[in-house]
């Protein structure tokens, strides 16, 4: 199994979990995240006021997916959430343990 | 001589039309009895002075605490819309029991006329439903009642207007004793010096019957020494003695919701009618110009605060067009029933600009912290406005000019613009001078005593949960 982290610029979601459902991504957890990459931030000025924001709004998924899935799904967010821009985001993979479906007590793809 | 001025024609047929058609009488009744007095009062004039006293109320809440509000963090929103809302209180108190008889009545020896009045009305003795308060017109006159609480809102929303200076790091006991103190010892003596008089049917006889400034002729038609450059002065002294916020110039502290501080701006527009038009006291055509005026001049000193941050920002702000209309109003305050429109006009036009460049230029020079710009916003343009006044009161730019009540019925007295300058120079000094030391004196002693400042860590926290343990927004 795997676990998807990526994140993405906030107005490409609706887009992304669409296309993730026709994949049939049944769950994903979406978050509202701030930082910083290579995309410069924007100057507010309160009257004499110059503020500097370098953390931008971003949204991060977490989708936990069998290993068959996994490429389809990288694959997908890739596509679907870009802009050819800086600041489209990045997608992270990392070997996921074990997961536990809490009402059954199933575990394993099962699970997921 | 004072606070109205009406051209000479304009002013007889005013007279003559009040006198054949009002009252059939067959003259004007120097020096009324108390009696004849309520005769003299109109229904049309009442029912605007309460409608205004409502406005200026709406002005301090919840239209100065939001516009307030709105521009500092989460974590203080609270602090500032209680302090406003707990000053409005205790002031409002506080006008009826000494206020009111230190601001408009003859002082407690002959000696002290010009500068505090006496403590004949304190407790609201000898003011009931059939007591007259003069207005600016022969043989007009209002219920006192009406004055009373008029005046009263003026009192109200004052010492509101300085906590914009150092929000943020007050402690709230110490701000409400700051309050009272400030008004009885700052507020009611320049209210005094500048408003009180014996009234345009009274001062033939009784010509030294006037505070300080008004006997000197200084004109402010509704407040802009009283009102804008006294609390400006003391929330500069307050934010230079209090000190910087705990990490200014460091961190950022954008303003928490400019939304708010949109609706609080428009509320002060629309209050200002209450607080300019309400001024003449009694609804005449003068109340229509004053109302015209400032309408005018917040409109263009909006947009040329806007035009300033497109020329020097690239982008004009929803903060600087309130910030603006802000500025406008406080400049035309006192001009608001001596000018044109078309000089009004000008006047807001040309006070954002100034006003921009003491809360850019001048304050990131000086690097003082006043927060919500009180000094910047209400004591440049309130000094502007106060000078400006000199110049568009002339007849000879359309003004309402000047009014010699020294004869009866009033006439229009001869004006020149360079003298009126001078004079409104001086009331400005006065008002400066003595707003700024003696504020100095109280926040030194408060601060020796009780404490002006919350420790770091509660400046940190956020004055919500420290002083008043609640928040004001929970998600």
């Amino acid at each position: 199994m795997k676990f998807i982290i990526a994140i993405i610029k906030p107005f490409k979601l609706d887009e992304v979990r669409e296309a993730l459902s026709n994949l049939g991504v049944a769950g994903m957890t979406v978050s509202e995240v701030k930082g910083f990459g290579r995309q410069k931030g924007q100057t507010e000025i309160y009257r004499g006021a110059e503020y500097t924001t370098n953390m931008l709004p971003k949204v991060k998924l977490e989708i936990a997916a069998s290993d068959d899935l996994a490429p389809r799904i990288i694959e997908v967010i890739q596509q679907t959430a870009n802009t050819e821009a800086i600041g489209d985001g990045k997608i992270f993979v990392v070997d996921l343990v074990s997961a536990t479906r809490i009402r059954t007590g199933e575990s394993g793809e099962t699970a997921l | 001589m004072i606070r109205k001025m009406i051209s000479g024609v304009v002013g007889s047929g005013v007279a003559l039309g009040f006198a054949s058609t009002a009252f059939a009488q067959a003259a004007l009744i120097k020096a009324p009895t108390a009696a004849q007095q309520l005769t003299m009062i109109n229904k049309g004039d009442t029912a605007w002075l309460l409608v205004s006293s409502a406005l200026v109320l709406m002005m301090s809440v919840p239209g100065l605490a939001l516009f307030y509000g709105g521009l500092v963090r989460t974590k203080n929103m609270l602090s500032v819309l209680m302090q406003v809302f707990m000053i409005v209180s205790v002031a409002g108190m506080l006008w009826a029991t000494v206020g009111y008889s230190m601001a408009f009545t003859t002082g407690f020896t002959p000696g002290l006329t010009p500068y505090v009045g006496g403590f004949s009305k304190a407790l609201m003795r000898g003011i009931d439903a059939t007591t007259a308060a003069t207005t600016f017109s022969n043989n007009v006159y209002v219920p006192e009642l009406a004055y009373f609480v008029f005046q009263m809102t003026f009192a109200m929303i004052t010492p509101a207007l300085i906590i914009g200076s150092f929000a943020e790091r007050i402690k709230f006991t110490p701000l409400i004793v700051f309050t009272v103190l400030w008004s009885i010892l700052v507020y009611y003596p320049i209210a005094h010096m500048v408003w009180y008089w014996g009234g345009p049917d009274f001062m033939k006889d009784t010509p030294n019957e006037a505070g300080l400034l008004n006997h000197w002729g200084a004109l402010d038609f509704a407040g802009g020494t009283v009102v804008h450059i006294n609390a400006g002065i003391a929330g500069m002294v307050g934010c230079l003695m209090i000190g910087k916020r705990v990490g200014f110039g460091r961190e950022n502290t954008p303003p928490h919701s400019l939304t708010m501080t949109m609706i609080g701006a428009s509320l002060l527009w629309v209050g200002w009618f209450g607080f300019n038009a309400g001024s003449n006291l009694e609804a005449s055509g003068v109340t229509a110009v004053a109302f015209v005026n400032t309408m005018l001049a917040t409109c263009a000193a909006a947009v040329s605060w806007a035009v300033i941050e497109q020329v020097v920002h690239r982008k004009p702000s929803m903060l600087g067009a309130a910030s603006g209309a802000v500025a406008g109003l406080v400049a035309v305050t006192p001009a608001s029933g001596y000018a044109h429109p078309m000089t009004a006009m000008v006047l807001g036009l040309v006070v954002s600009p100034i006003c921009f460049f003491f809360v850019t230029t001048v304050k990131n020079k000086f690097k003082y912290d006043d927060t919500l710009d009180v000094f910047g916003v209400h004591c440049v343009g309130g000094i502007t406005g106060a000078l400006a006044t000199a110049i568009v009161a002339s007849p000879a730019l359309g003004g309402q000019g000047a009014a010699d009540y020294t004869k009866f019925p009033y006439v229009a007295a001869p004006y020149s613009i360079s003298a009126q300058l001078v004079t409104q120079l001086e009331a400005v000094t006065i008002t400066l001078l003595w707003s700024g030391i003696v504020s100095a004196i109280l926040f030194f002693v408060i601060d020796k005593t009780l404490g002006l400042r919350p420790t770091e860590e509660i400046e940190r926290e956020g004055l919500d949960i420290n002083e008043h343990g609640e928040r004001a927004y929970n998600y």
